[in-house]
C-alpha cells in the first residue's frame, strides 16, 4: 500500500521536473555576451584571467569569488568529522580491545600498496599545487591523499595515524584559512582579499593567495578525510 | 570535427536532452525511492548519495553550453572566453559534493551507533523510534 503511494508520488514529481527542466534547452549559451558582463558567469570569465591571473575559472570561483562560501564549506567538513569522532567516541577501557574490522590482507595487497602509496601521496599533492592551472585543488587533491592513506589503512594492521599531529596539521590549516582572510581586514580590504601582486597568468607562482588558500584547504581535507577514515575503520565488532 | 559534432548535436537534440536530464531525474527518483521505501538504514543513505548524484548531474548538465571548453584558460586558450560552459554551477556542484560527504559520514556514524545499541539496523525493527 504505502509502496503504491510512493510510486505514484515519484511519477508525479518525475513528471513536473521533467516538464520543468524539458524548457531549458540543453547546450544552449545562457551566458551571453561575455564581454558585456551581463551574467555572473560572464563576469567571471571576462574578469578572471586578468584580475585574479588564475587559469582555471572554478578555482577562482569557489576560492576568491566565493571564497567565504569555501570557508563555510571547510567549517562544516570540520563539524562532520567532530561529529563523527564524538557519535562513536569510546572509553579507554573499550579502547583497549577494539581492534580493525577488516581482515589480514593478502602479501600481493600489501606490497602493491608499499609501492602505490607514495605515488598516490605525490599526485594529490601534484593536484592540490597546481589547482589553480589544471583541473583539481585543494578538495580534490585532498581526497586522493585521503584513499592513498585508506588503501594503507585496510592493507596493515599496524598503521595507525598519529593524532596529535593530525589535529596540529587540522587546527594550524583551519586557523592559517581565517588568519588570511583576516589579513585582508586588517590591511583595509575585505575579508579574504586577494592582496598579493597576482604575477603572471598560466606560472605555478600566480594568483596571489589562492593557491596558497587551496593548499591549506587540501592540507585540512586530507586529514580530515583521514581521520574520517581511521575512526570507521576501527570500530569494535559488536560481540 | 567541430562541424560534424554540430550536425550530430543538432540533429539528435532531443535525444541528447532527454538522455541527460532523464538520467539526472531518473537518478533523483531512484534515490527518493530507496529513502521512502527501504527499511534498512544502509540502504536508505546509499537512496541519499543516489539523489545526491543526480542533482549534480541536473546541475552540471545545465551549465553545458554546445561545443564549450572546460572553464580553464591553460596555455593556446587565454583568448577562448567565449567558448567556455558556465564555471557557476561547477563550482557549487563542488562545494554540494563536499557537503553530501559530510552528510554520509554522520549519518553513516549514527547508523553504527544505532546498530550497536539496537543489534538491527532496520527502522522497523527499531521500537524506541515509534511514537
Amino acid at each position: 500500500m504505502k509502496k503504491v503511494f510512493v510510486i505514484i508520488l515519484l511519477v508525479v514529481l518525475g513528471f513536473f521536473l521533467t516538464k520543468t527542466f524539458m524548457d531549458i534547452p540543453f547546450g544552449e549559451n545562457r551566458i551571453g555576451e561575455v564581454a558585456a558582463n551581463e551574467t555572473a558567469a560572464g563576469y567571471y570569465l571576462n574578469n578572471t584571467p586578468d584580475k585574479t591571473k588564475v587559469a582555471n575559472v572554478v578555482t577562482a570561483i569557489v576560492v576568491n569569488y566565493r571564497g567565504l562560501d569555501t570557508l563555510g564549506e571547510v567549517t562544516v567538513l570540520f563539524l562532520a568529522s567532530i561529529g563523527l569522532a564524538s557519535i562513536l567516541y569510546r572509553r579507554k577501557k573499550e579502547e583497549e580491545d577494539a581492534e580493525r574490522l577488516s581482515l589480514p590482507s593478502s602479501r600481493i595487497m600489501r606490497t602493491g600498496v608499499r609501492v602505490l602509496f607514495p605515488a598516490i601521496v605525490l599526485l594529490g599533492i601534484y593536484v592540490f599545487i597546481h589547482g589553480h592551472l589544471t583541473p583539481g585543488g585543494g578538495f580534490q587533491g585532498g581526497t586522493i591523499v585521503a584513499t592513498g592513506f585508506l588503501l594503507m589503512l585496510i592493507s596493515y594492521k599496524g598503521f595507525n595515524t598519529d593524532h596529535n599531529r593530525m589535529v596540529w596539521i587540522e587546527s594550524l590549516a583551519g586557523l592559517s584559512f581565517v588568519g588570511i582572510g583576516i589579513w585582508g581586514l586588517v590591511s583595509g580590504n575585505t575579508f579574504l582579499e586577494n592582496i598579493p601582486e597576482t604575477g603572471v597568468l598560466n606560472s605555478l607562482i600566480s594568483g596571489g593567495l589562492i593557491p596558497i588558500i587551496y593548499i591549506v584547504v587540501g592540507f585540512k581535507v586530507a586529514v580530515e578525510l583521514t581521520g574520517i577514515l581511521d575512526i570507521l575503520l576501527n570500530i569494535k565488532p559488536n560481540k | 570535427m567541430q562541424e560534424q559534432f554540430n550536425e550530430v548535436f543538432t540533429k539528435y537534440h532531443e535525444v541528447i536532452t532527454w538522455s541527460v536530464y532523464g538520467t539526472a531525474i531518473i537518478l533523483m527518483l531512484i534515490g527518493l525511492y530507496a529513502i521512502l521505501i527501504k527499511k534498512n538504514l544502509v540502504k536508505i543513505i546509499i537512496g541519499l548519495t543516489i539523489l545526491d548524484a543526480g542533482v549534480h548531474l541536473l546541475f552540471v548538465g545545465i551549465g553545458y553550453i554546445q561545443n564549450g571548453t572546460a572553464p580553464i584558460f591553460s596555455p593556446g586558450n587565454e583568448n577562448a572566453a567565449d567558448r567556455m560552459v558556465d564555471p557557476v554551477p561547477q563550482a557549487l556542484v563542488l562545494t554540494a559534493i563536499i557537503i553530501g560527504f559530510a552528510i554520509t559520514a554522520v549519518a553513516l556514524s549514527l547508523v553504527i551507533r544505532l546498530y550497536k545499541h539496537h543489534n538491527t539496523a532496520k527502522i522497523d525493527q527499531i521500537k524506541s523510534l515509534k511514537w
